[in-house]
């Protein structure tokens, strides 16, 4: 019988707790913030022996995904955490990964780049890495990240799948803030995950096998990432079905994308990550007084939901994407382009207009959505929409 | 210590086939440094470069042993990781725990000295039951010759040109041994391919001892150091008689020469090992003479220093 218990927890305790319940064989760590508090949560359960896990305290976060695919290669369920700098540290090793097609689950604390150096939220780690074949999930809360981790395990390690996937929430914002969770029983949560069995292990010493071999001069690389396109194909299906078993236990809705008022919205935020909370308030005020405002959270990024985001925005009048990060030298930021483009088979030609907010941590407040919102109402009524993006609130 | 007797009767596990080139120092290491496990379980690591890329075309595979490959720099983190898992799996139960695995990774003085040393040091600090085995032949031999922090003082190579001006590499060797074992792991040793012996007695402690263990496998590259196919151990055996490459152990903090027969009074001139080597063949031009002089006073002063530190 699933027994959930409420908490007060930062959201960094609670996707430790979740590293926890999900059981890792192999833990590699490095320390950077706003990530560092989930592996030090890690390091005391380790300590007092709560985990089986070895806990591997690499060098760098080169060496963290380096020590992941070599024990994931090994057979063993791996799960590790970083932000930021270390994630672009990371980058090589993201490919790596995925394209061994090794089951990592990874969560990161989404942080600006340098630089200039600035250790505040903004996603534009985790949009350097999403053409690295990882699933990607966004967390608006505390509870979504610590949710997410635990459906990551299963999304990564289903057979078909095999990929590693990202469990992200926003620096400081969700990681340090402290928020009300449900927090799900350790019995129910290792039920939900299973036990990982490996196929062609390393450690299966009596049958050798050869990974990370080499595939060019002519030879199947291309059908390699081919059959890699494939399995993120597959994974669609695998991340609602996942999501929805765990729902069914839990109690909470998982959508790839969860929309507010998008019944009968004419205008709609699409935005990720911890901003939609503050783009919902909004929407239900605008909402009390008449306005038909809505806003869609897209909470998987990888796959990129472009089916159910055109079928939710079809009928909208204006559309705001709001980009945590830049794509310099592009139309837009990187949600832009994605959710335009998932727009374009549309029958009926949907205005969009791009937001850059929030980077390095900049403070969105209520009064800059409420302007997105008042931008969306007069392109609604005709006006025309903004040349170019549009930085929110930049001084 | 095995005899050669037993040794021929343990199985190679480094299958002929691969594409190395026609004497390769790097697969005579890998093959005298896995006999050195015994009959173990092995799981071996490599970094990117030539013995990877030679010994793991898909969907051909000359290794007889579980293998990864991951990237260039982290052979020492990708099998700390492998290791990492093994003690997990063990502990969960899914592995028995009577069972014995050894673990290996391999990597050029490229992936080595330079681009991996990082992943090696923590890997060594952090006290992972493995060993690395760093098949040393001077140059980033894969991308073409191109200078290491291990390609000797005066050798040419692609990114050290020999010119007008540029004679060949104007730096000194990284001693990278002394590097490891000043991470006061359990064991560290010098070898070369030309003394199979003492190179197969080393891989056995470095196999047999619980934790971290190092070798530096000195591996003639004949492309690279632009000498004859069939030249590749007579000029390993050059390096240890001029003593440009020192054999020695460092065990449990203690060092010890092992190559006796070389001495400070007979060593040869560093010439022997110079002059067979396309690679040298600038410093023996006119002009050039005080450039070799160098080389052979950093030959001595390093060979001073290893027997210094043997008490000798």
């Amino acid at each position: 019988m699933p027994t959930q218990k409420t908490v007060a927890v930062t959201g960094n305790v609670l996707v430790a707790e979740a590293f926890r319940q999900c059981a890792p064989d192999v833990v590699p760590a490095y320390p950077i913030t706003p990530q560092t508090t989930i592996v030090e949560e890690f390091a005391k359960f380790v300590a007092n022996g709560r985990v089986h896990t070895e806990y591997v305290t690499v060098e760098s976060e080169h060496s963290a995904m380096s020590a992941s695919v070599g024990a994931s290669a090994a057979g063993a369920r791996v799960m590790t955490a970083t932000s930021s700098q270390g994630l672009a540290l990371m980058w090589e090793e993201l490919h790596i990964a995925a394209g061994m097609r090794l089951p990592i689950v990874m969560a990161n604390a989404n942080r600006a780049l340098s630089a200039p150096i600035n250790i505040h939220c903004d996603h534009s780690d985790i949009m350097g890495a999403r053409d690295t074949g990882w699933l990607i999930l966004f967390a608006e809360t505390a509870q979504e990240a610590y949710d997410n981790t635990i459906m990551a395990v299963r999304i990564a390690e289903h057979h078909d799948v095999m990929l590693p996937v990202m469990s992200t929430l926003d620096g400081f914002i969700t990681t340090h803030s402290i928020d009300r969770a449900e927090m799900m029983d350790d019995e129910t949560v290792a039920a939900f995950v299973g036990s990982y069995v490996p196929e062609n292990a390393l450690l299966d010493t009596d049958h050798p096998v050869g990974h990370g071999n080499f595939a060019g001069l002519g030879g199947p690389y291309f059908e390699f990432k081919h059959s890699q396109r494939l399995a993120m194909e597959r994974s669609r299906g695998v991340v609602k079905s996942v999501g929805a078993q765990w729902s069914k236990i839990c109690g909470r809705p998982f959508g790839v994308v969860e929309g507010f008022g998008m019944e009968d919205a004419e205008v709609a935020i699409v935005v990720l990550g911890s901003t939609a909370g503050n783009a919902r308030h909004v929407a239900r005020g605008l909402r009390e007084s008449g306005v038909k405002a809505g806003v869609l959270k897209i909470r998987c990024f990888r796959p990129f939901p472009y089916a159910e985001i055109a079928e939710a925005l079809k009928g909208v009048k204006a559309v705001a994407v709001m980009d945590r990060s830049e794509s310099f030298g592009a139309e837009g930021g990187p949600v832009f382009l994605e959710v335009r483009s998932a727009l374009y088979d549309l029958e009926k030609r949907v205005p969009v207009v791009d937001y850059i907010y929030g980077l390095g941590g900049a403070d969105v407040k209520t009064e800059l959505i409420e302007r997105v919102f008042t931008d969306l109402g007069e392109i609604a009524n005709g006006a025309a929409a903004p040349a170019g993006l549009v930085y929110l609130g930049a001084r | 210590m095995a005899t050669i007797k037993e040794l021929s009767h343990r199985e190679d596990r480094l299958e002929g086939g691969h594409r190395l080139c026609a004497g390769c120092g790097a697969s005579i290491a890998v093959r005298q440094v896995l006999l050195g496990a015994g009959e173990t379980p092995i799981v071996a690591g490599c970094a990117t470069g030539c013995l990877e890329v030679s010994t793991t075309i898909y969907p051909y595979n000359s290794w007889k042993v579980p293998f990864i490959h991951n990237a260039f720099e982290n052979s020492a983190a990708t099998v700390s990781g492998v290791e990492a898992a093994f003690k997990a799996l063990k502990r969960a139960g899914k592995i028995p725990a009577d069972k014995k695995v050894k673990f290996v990774a391999f990597g050029g003085d490229g992936g080595t000295y330079d681009i991996g040393l990082q992943s090696l040091s923590g890997a060594m600090e952090r006290g992972h039951d493995m060993v690395y085995v760093c098949y040393d032949n001077g140059a980033y031999m894969n991308t073409g010759i191109q200078r290491s922090s291990a390609t000797p003082m005066g050798a040419w190579a692609t990114t050290a040109e020999v010119g007008k001006v540029g004679q060949g590499k104007p730096q000194r060797r990284k001693d990278l041994t002394s590097i490891i074992a000043a991470h006061n792991i359990p064991y560290a040793a010098q070898a070369s391919i030309s003394d199979w012996k003492d190179l197969a007695a080393k891989s056995e402690k470095a196999f047999a001892v619980e934790g971290p263990a190092f070798l530096n496998v000195f591996s003639p590259c004949p492309r690279g150091w632009r000498i004859p196919y069939d030249a590749t151990v007579e000029i390993a055996k050059a390096a240890v008689g001029t003593a440009f490459w020192p054999l020695f152990e460092i065990e449990e903090g203690t060092w010890r020469y092992t190559k006796r027969s070389v001495t400070r009074e007979n060593r040869k001139p560093i010439e022997e090992f110079l002059r067979p080597q396309g690679r040298f063949k600038h410093l023996f031009k006119e002009g050039n003479e005080e450039l070799l002089a160098q080389v052979q006073s950093e030959v001595d002063w390093n060979f001073e220093y290893v027997l210094k530190r043997c008490g000798l």
